[in-house]
């Protein structure tokens, strides 16, 4: 059976109107970031003003897909790697509702990669979180899509030879109308970015560089949580609006966080009303003959 | 909408449009889906029909996208449908178990090809039918229904909305590629001679007390969706019926319990099947889908031979009507069963006869249908061997 709740003995926590306090102690270990995010995910929800009843919370599997286990919203925790085309269909079934996406680093952008490009390149209507803990921490430690090139994880002994993903570039690239990456520490301005996340119309993107003491940081010298902070704290630069390409995470380097991207693009049930309409673009450009111009620079005449 | 949503008249359409035609009559307002052949047509007409019923098409980036994409759009309020073939089917195994976990209505059809792997994408088959059955891990009881012809993929998707409605789960319709492509007359009745089933709805208001998984006499939770005011937790771990996690043995055995319970104690409103004379045969083929036509005319042919035989033509085929066939498995001298594979409902039939009767499969390794002679060979063999 699952431990006896706890909440009685202990004094109200101010955000226990969206916990499912039953269900307190939750399962992330100490010194883990999760929890951070959580607590700003819940703020950012009550900041933002929505009907509750019209928020839901959608989880792939993981440590971070957890999350919609302890949400007191309408919550969904479905399989690895699959939570945003599962959110698709709530959002697109349910366009008035407010869905939001929060899992890990391996769930959303390994197993779950091509989902996430792919929703991000239509625009869907959906705001998703990515935890960053450079590893998977609910198996106990293996390589994900973010383990910096050469360190230790339980699958890769002596270093990963991988090197990472840019997940902020690869959202930036693939459509995504709100990127931000922030670590654990920037609890304001992670605040203030998952409010702008919830509140923008289209495929919004937050990271967040969280501290994994348990799995991560105990394979690679930075075993106690307070170390991982402080170096996030010491090596992370804020640099908004910086082009998500050059918004590299580099350890020994910047861990470049900061607002990248906050653009305007039609969403997809935007486009299927204006095509069903009959009145999307003529995208095949056949009204205008059109001189191009390299064309003729290059001397290839028309 | 109700009339452009039902297509009342006498049409001439193929299995794949009448399937299509189908989930629309039944209420499906939502489909997700990857072209594959042989069962592209679904999702093309599908893409074409749904805007004007005020419903929404995705074509989504694989089959296990779709499938997560309608389990979503089930817990949005809306009834949803995918279809596939072979591939897709394999991809969708994944989130057709989240489907039975959390117990989420909707429906997939699997228009079947010859495999394994990419096999005959063109040609017919029916090898799926254990994977329907088994595909996705864990146990499970589920529901597959197998038409024989496009007025059947019309008729029995309406029946697969209604009994995934009913009992809260996926409901496959397995297809095959001959009646998805074959064209013929497909009647569909007016709206309101259409028996329609809706997923019950919670009675009780939101609140503390509220147990989204509790089911009520029937085996059957009442089923909250996406901004009802329940805020209630789904997930694919084992849950309780406050839909929380419960990681013991004690909660897997309560759950199981519930998800095969609602099937095993409703089987008169789930088994379906057609016999045709059975009071004097002492051969009796069972059969279903494409190969139940074959095995039609094979009776047909006996019995103007003379021949003692009768047709079982199974309409749902899982759960298998088990009384049924052990029944009938103790008063004949053999069952015969056409199938294009090389034998999987077969060993049903084994199973249930448990050596009371002969067996026998008359089996196709798929790309054809199989000729009512071969099954009428076997008919007079089995005889010939009888008397």
């Amino acid at each position: 059976m699952n431990p006896e709740p706890i909440q009685a003995a202990l004094p109200c926590h101010p955000q226990d109107d969206l916990l499912r306090t039953d269900r307190i102690p939750h399962i992330w270990c100490s010194g883990c970031g999760i929890g951070i995010v959580f607590n700003s995910l819940i703020t950012a929800i009550k900041k933002s003003g929505l009907n509750q009843d019209e928020v839901a919370v959608v989880s792939g599997i993981g440590c971070t897909g957890r999350m919609a286990g302890y949400i007191a919203l309408d919550s969904f925790h479905t399989t690895h790697g699959r939570a945003i085309p599962f959110a698709t269909g709530l959002k697109l079934a349910r366009p008035q509702g407010q869905v939001i996406v929060a899992s890990g680093d391996g769930d959303l952008l390994a197993i779950g990669g091509n989902h996430f490009i792919h929703a991000a390149r239509r625009n869907l209507d959906l705001t998703v979180i990515c935890v960053n803990n450079f590893n998977y921490g609910m198996t106990g430690g293996q390589l994900a899509p973010s383990t910096p090139f050469g360190a230790k994880t339980t699958t890769t002994p002596l270093g990963s030879p991988d090197e990472p993903f840019n997940f902020c570039a690869l959202a930036a690239a693939c459509g995504a109308v709100y990127v931000a990456r922030w670590t654990a520490l920037h609890i304001r301005r992670l605040t203030t970015s998952l409010v702008e996340a919830i509140q923008k119309k289209g495929f919004s993107f937050v990271e967040i560089l969280a501290p994994c003491p348990t799995a991560f940081g105990r394979r690679n010298q930075i075993r106690k949580p307070v170390e991982l902070l402080r170096m996030y704290h010491d090596r992370s630069v804020v640099r908004n609006d910086l082009d998500p390409n050059l918004a590299v995470i580099d350890f020994a380097g910047n861990l470049v966080v900061g607002k990248f991207v906050d653009r305007t693009r039609t969403t997809f049930l935007d486009n299927y009303g204006l095509v069903n309409r009959r009145e999307a673009p003529d995208w095949l450009g056949l009204e205008h003959e059109r001189l191009r111009e390299e064309k003729a620079r290059a001397g290839a005449g028309q | 909408m109700a009339s452009k949503a039902v297509l009342t008249g006498t049409h001439f359409m193929n299995g794949d449009d009448a399937c299509c035609e189908g989930a629309l009559a039944a209420g499906c307002r939502f489909f997700a889906g990857y072209p594959i052949t042989p069962a592209t047509e679904v999702a093309e007409r599908m893409a074409k029909r749904l805007p004007d019923v005020g419903g929404i098409f995705i074509q989504m980036e694989d089959e296990i996208a779709s499938m997560a994409a309608i389990l979503g759009a089930s817990w949005g309020g809306v009834k949803s449908m995918t279809s596939t073939s072979g591939p897709g089917f394999s991809l969708m195994m994944e989130n057709i178990g989240l489907g039975l976990c959390t117990e989420t209505p909707c429906v997939i059809a699997n228009v079947q090809r010859a495999g394994p792997s990419t096999g005959l994408p063109t040609l017919v088959a029916q090898g799926d039918m254990m994977q329907a059955r088994w595909g996705s891990h864990g146990h499970y009881e589920i529901i597959a229904l197998a038409p024989s012809s496009p007025q059947e993929m019309f008729d029995f998707t309406v029946r697969a909305f209604n009994l995934s409605e009913r009992f809260r789960l996926p409901v496959l319709i397995m297809a095959d590629e001959v009646v998805g492509h074959m064209n013929e007359r497909v009647v569909i009745p007016p709206a309101e001679e259409i028996r329609l089933v809706e997923r019950r709805k919670p009675t009780e208001p939101p609140g503390p007390g509220y147990l989204p998984f509790r089911p009520e006499a029937d085996g059957v939770a009442p089923m909250a969706t996406f901004g009802m005011g329940y805020h209630m937790h789904v997930t694919g771990l084992t849950h309780d019926e406050r839909g929380y996690p419960a990681m013991d043995a004690k909660a897997q055995a309560q759950m199981m319990e519930r998800l095969i319970g609602k099937i095993r104690q409703n089987r008169a409103e789930i088994d379906a099947w057609q016999a045709f004379g059975l009071e004097d045969a002492s051969v009796v083929v069972v059969a279903y889908g494409i190969s139940a036509r074959s095995a039609r005319g094979a009776v047909a042919y006996a019995r103007q031979e003379g021949l003692a035989v009768g047709l079982v033509k199974l309409d749902t085929v899982w759960p298998f009507p088990e009384e049924f066939i052990a029944g009938l498995a103790g008063r004949v001298k053999a069952l015969v069963m056409p199938e294009i594979n090389l034998g999987q409902m077969v060993r049903e039939l084994e199973r249930l006869a448990a050596g009371r009767c002969r067996v026998e499969l008359v089996p196709h390794p798929g790309g054809a249908i199989i000729s009512p002679t071969a099954v009428l060979e076997c008919i007079r063999k089995v005889l010939k061997e009888a008397s």
